[in-house]
């Protein structure tokens, strides 16, 4: 028979390490499960401080003898190699396992089985969990601000009519392609434009006038959003271009320009906006507010797009200028059919970069009066029939915010792989 | 004898403070094919990167075809259209397939219908052979494919002038031939090329007069024999013995 070297573990007695190896693991998972979901203490025996060192150690002790190199076994390398490599790893696998496992008895009894999601009050709230009464309650304040109930119909209808227009360019005929881009940088935005002014504002057809001051929750970010978006971009890549310009003077405005509004805070932008803009401005001129902030973020956004975009134009070859000029290209030509595609698509990232930072960053329009999703959430907090619900809310709104977040940022990797040729 | 289409008078270029090219006469009549060769560094690539005014010079005067290159030239895009150039490095656009390499220039610069560009590319790529790789992207071929198909994008804008930039250089040495193949038989077909290349091989073979450069002068120009038969200056001849 042979012997068992426990200090180190090799391939000769696999078996016999790797059952009492994973053997201990499991011993400590018990004990850590049964401690936070049963509240049993199966280590009481020991004294104090080592009871709540027990799994750890009886982990470690485990895990140092499963880790044998090359076992043959799949799993096992599988494991060694990713999570186990050696004792300080083994010490993070584990810390990180008991504290997950630690956590998770109070988040679920807390998010799910003693949260309260029926009545329509803050009465219906007496158990310790989580009351989602309150965000019932809230939800369509969450989604439509403070637009009139009856009229939400009118919002949804413009976001369907304005995301069916989005996929147009997916049905458009071969010979129309090339107006692809024409149709998506200026068409696209105007009539996006009016369908939410005409629907939304209403005023005309009929519909009432709801004036942007009731706009809000989540449909306000998402036009906020998308105005910014689809204008921030192109006027990015024209302060890139300008940024690399031959002319002086278009190249030092696009300078002062990117650098000015990189180096301002948003928030002091939104203030400005809303408040010292109007001053400037004759009297009988009028310039509705949501406009205003959205002009705002959209020219401070497309600095930082200009340099997202600047770096993709940096990266690309010299020669791949030289090939475009020698077939006698000119500056347009050029960077229309070679420079700007190929750039655009190195800096995907990038864009998807800033993109999902914009979005994150619509809440700041709170500070000029107007209530997006994570405004709407402050107000409702500080209602006072509805103290005491912060937490909710938070959670709420930071499960859309990711939602819409990791749409994009999965929706920028179809791209990046949808316009990959070469390699 | 007919005007020369290129026609280079006492021209100088800086880079900064470093001259670069000294006092350059060169006359290059139409149909005609010049060989430039010379150690690195001694201004060659420069040279006819000049004639498409890739680079700009300083002092001295270049005329291509009739137009003086300076920096009134205002449509140097018209004479960029008539002189093809061919890189060390091939330069084909990643992003489009090979014959959207090829027709892209011929359908937005020369305004050709898109039909007969393809037509016309297509040809292009089968007098270079690689007609059948018309769809693939320029990541898909190997270094030789795709230097023939630079050549076919340039032949593509049906230009007077061809200019190579050591086309070979960046091949291995298998891929070689198949890209001189392709340069002999444009050659024959009575293009006006200038070549600045070490395969003096490809020289011997089409070259009407033959440039030795070093040090940003033209040190010797003569008829392809006269230049390897009897080299005058004693630079050429140690460069021919190291090279040859």
């Amino acid at each position: 028979m042979q012997t068992i070297n426990f200090l180190k573990p090799n391939r000769d007695n696999i078996k016999n390490y790797s059952i009492i190896g994973s053997f201990l693991v499991l011993v400590s998972l018990i004990d850590v499960i049964s401690n936070a979901f049963l509240k049993i203490n199966l280590t009481s025996f020991l004294p104090g401080s080592l009871t709540t060192l027990f799994p750890l150690i009886i982990g470690l002790i485990g895990l140092n003898m499963m880790r044998i190199d090359y076992s043959g076994n799949k799993t096992l390398d599988l494991l060694n190699k990713n999570i186990n490599t050696n004792n300080f790893n083994a010490l993070l696998t584990l810390l990180i396992l008991f504290s997950i496992i630690k956590a998770l008895p109070q988040s679920l009894s807390w998010m799910i089985f003693d949260a309260t999601i029926s009545g329509d009050s803050k009465d219906a709230c007496t158990g310790t969990g989580a009351c989602w009464t309150y965000i019932k309650v809230w939800f369509r304040r969450f989604m439509y601000g403070m637009y009139p109930n009856e009229f939400h119909w009118r919002i949804n209808t413009a976001f369907i009519l304005v995301i069916g227009l989005g996929f147009v360019g997916y049905f458009m005929k071969e010979n129309l392609k090339k107006y692809l881009a024409l149709y998506y940088v200026i068409i696209y935005p105007v009539i996006a434009f009016l369908v939410i002014y005409y629907l939304i504002s209403g005023g005309s057809f009929g519909l009432q006038w709801v004036e942007t001051g009731a706009w809000g929750g989540l449909s306000l970010t998402f036009i906020v959003s998308f105005f910014c978006l689809i204008f921030c971009f192109p006027l990015g890549m024209i302060f890139a271009l300008g940024r690399r310009s031959n002319l002086p003077a278009i190249k030092y405005i696009s300078i002062c320009y990117i650098e000015f509004w990189r180096g301002v805070p948003l928030i002091t932008v939104l203030f400005m906006s809303s408040v010292m803009f109007p001053m400037f401005l004759p009297e009988d001129f009028f310039m509705d507010k949501l406009v205003r902030v959205i002009i705002a973020i959209t020219l401070f956004e497309a600095a930082y797009c200009a340099e997202v975009i600047r770096g993709g134009l940096q990266s690309l070859p010299r020669g791949q200028y030289d090939a475009a000029k020698s077939l006698g290209m000119g500056y347009w030509k050029m960077h229309i059919f070679v420079i700007l595609p190929q750039a655009l698509k190195l800096v995907i990232p990038g864009i998807a970069n800033t993109f999902l930072a914009l979005v994150k960053d619509t809440p700041l329009i709170f500070v000029v009066g107007l209530a997006e999703l994570a405004g709407m959430l402050a107000l409702a907090k500080t209602n006072p029939k509805w103290l005491g619900f912060a937490m909710e809310g938070y959670i709420f709104a930071s499960i859309i915010f990711w939602i819409i977040c990791y749409a994009m940022s999965k929706y920028s990797y179809n791209l990046e792989a949808k316009y990959k040729t070469e390699r | 004898m007919s005007d020369p289409i290129i026609k280079i008078q006492n021209m100088n270029k800086w880079f900064g403070d470093f001259q670069v090219l000294k006092n350059i006469n060169l006359e290059v009549e139409a149909n005609k094919k010049i060989v430039v060769c010379g150690p690195s560094g001694s201004g060659k690539s420069t040279l006819i990167r000049c004639i498409n005014r890739l680079e700009e010079h300083q002092e001295g005067d270049i005329i291509v075809d009739g137009n003086e290159l300076s920096e009134k030239t205002k449509d140097i895009e018209k004479i960029r259209a008539e002189v093809g150039m061919v890189f060390q490095q091939f330069n084909l656009f990643p992003h489009l397939s090979i014959i959207d390499n090829c027709t892209l220039a011929p359908i937005w610069v020369k305004k050709m219908p898109k039909k007969e560009a393809q037509e016309l590319a297509l040809d292009q790529l089968k007098k270079v052979q690689i007609d059948d790789q018309a769809n693939k992207f320029p990541g898909q071929l190997s270094g030789g494919q795709q230097q023939r198909c630079a050549i076919a994008r340039a032949l593509c804008m049906q230009p007077k002038i061809m200019l190579f930039d050591e086309p070979t250089s960046a091949l291995d040495p298998e891929m070689i031939k198949e890209v001189l193949d392709a340069m002999v038989s444009l050659a024959k077909g009575g293009m006006t090329m200038i070549v600045v290349t070490h395969e003096m091989g490809f020289a011997k073979e089409v070259a009407d007069e033959v440039i030795f450069m070093d040090e940003g002068m033209i040190i010797e120009k003569a008829d392809t024999k006269e230049f390897f038969a009897n080299p005058k200056s004693d630079r050429t001849k140690l460069f021919l013995s190291q090279i040859l």
